[in-house]
């Protein structure tokens, strides 16, 4: 399982990237992203943008959980009361597909069951704490790149914590 | 370009990036308050003395002026938006979706957090030609307390800060609006809140059609 973690502002420029990989049932922590796909994961991310500004008066919630699917991608979201996107995408190792012959409730091989989803919330949920300290910053402007190796560590150990 | 060095390298050895002494940086830090925790209100009349008369500085207009206190304020509205909705418990961690809810989050949660109580009041514009304003109504705004108006600026209102920081939480939920700070008070003798601020919040009509169109369902 790889995942691409995206934050999108309110003008839909990129703010922040982190590409990892699970790190459950002996995953290594990184990204087995194929050559060609790590450039088509911004593509993908950006386009469910356009979904996700439709699904976002739905509801009041945050965790708007996967809103978009593209071949063996999904794209899960999560909206701040500031209008500021986290979009995790995630590639299960094999095609969904295949996990019919034997069923597994694991958060790599399902995308979609109830158990990514939470594992998920917990994540963005983590990375919400930590997106909200940093623009506390007097000195964060809105739609400002966050550079802090910090909150990049943080984005990494939430990651190995829940993904 | 050698002088960049790769974010992932050790962030220590990083050139120009400073850590607090304890290595404590602001991500160690909670973002929950415990209830009683007050600023001194001798301290904040100083620093925002300082700040209108910063503002004050080679003015062409009255306009100019709260203009400027308007953007001071704007940053913190952002700021404060995440930051109470962070603090909401789970289940009413909700991102406002329409008007009312996004001024009674004002009227309530940010009146409170900043001034210790909710505003004194809400209300629609009675102009039916003009659906689009709503009025934030504060008897007593914390930041005039302190403050005397001179004679020939009597149009001032030097709560123009809290207007812009309302303004900076609607633009930030996505509810586009120019927000002003009027004083009401009447100046007579014997009147209950001389000091009567309405804040008016004016919505762009791109929210109008919004709020019409989600409206409908």
């Amino acid at each position: 399982m790889s995942y691409y973690f995206a934050i999108v502002g309110t003008q839909d420029n990129p703010l922040f990237e982190y590409e990892f990989g699970t790190s459950k049932q002996g995953g290594d922590g990184l990204p087995h992203f194929s050559e060609q796909a790590r450039h088509m994961n911004q593509f993908i991310v950006h386009s469910s943008l356009d979904i996700v500004e439709e699904v976002q008066w739905g509801g009041g919630q945050m965790y708007l959980k996967c809103v978009d699917k593209f071949f063996n991608n999904y794209v899960s979201c999560f909206i701040t009361g500031g209008n500021v996107k986290f979009l995790l995408l995630h590639q299960p190792t094999m095609p969904v597909s295949t996990t019919s012959t034997r069923s597994s409730t694991s958060i790599g091989a399902n995308p979609t069951s109830p158990q990514t989803e939470e594992a998920i919330k917990n994540f963005m949920l983590e990375v919400y704490e930590n997106w909200v300290k940093a623009i506390m910053s007097p000195f964060y402007r809105v739609n400002m790149e966050v550079r802090s190796p910090v909150f990049r560590q943080r984005v990494a150990a939430a990651g190995r914590k829940y993904l | 370009m050698s002088n960049l060095q790769p974010v992932k390298g050790s962030s220590k050895d990083q050139p120009g990036l400073r850590y607090p002494t304890s290595g404590k940086t602001i991500y160690h830090r909670p973002l929950n308050r415990t209830k009683a925790a007050e600023l001194s209100g001798a301290s904040f009349a100083y620093l925002f003395s300082e700040m209108v008369g910063y503002a004050s500085k080679k003015i062409e207009s009255i306009q100019d002026l709260e203009k400027r206190l308007n953007v001071q304020g704007h940053p913190i509205g952002l700021k404060l938006l995440d930051l109470l909705l962070y603090r909401e418990p789970p289940r009413s961690q909700t991102r406002p979706l329409n008007i009312i809810t996004l001024l009674h989050f004002i009227k309530i949660n940010v009146w409170q957090h900043l001034f210790g109580r909710a505003a004194d009041g809400l209300e629609k514009s009675s102009d039916p030609t003009k659906p689009d304003e709503y009025m934030i109504i504060d008897n007593e705004p914390l930041v005039n307390r302190y403050i005397s108006v001179p004679k020939d600026m009597s149009q001032l209102n030097c709560a123009a800060y809290v207007a812009g920081i309302v303004e900076g939480v609607c633009d930030g939920s996505a509810f586009p609006a120019r927000v002003t700070a009027h004083s009401v008070g009447k100046q007579e003798e014997g009147e209950m809140w001389p000091g009567r601020t309405v804040f008016l919040v004016k919505f762009a009509p791109e929210v109008m059609e919004r709020e019409g169109y989600l409206g409908k369902g």
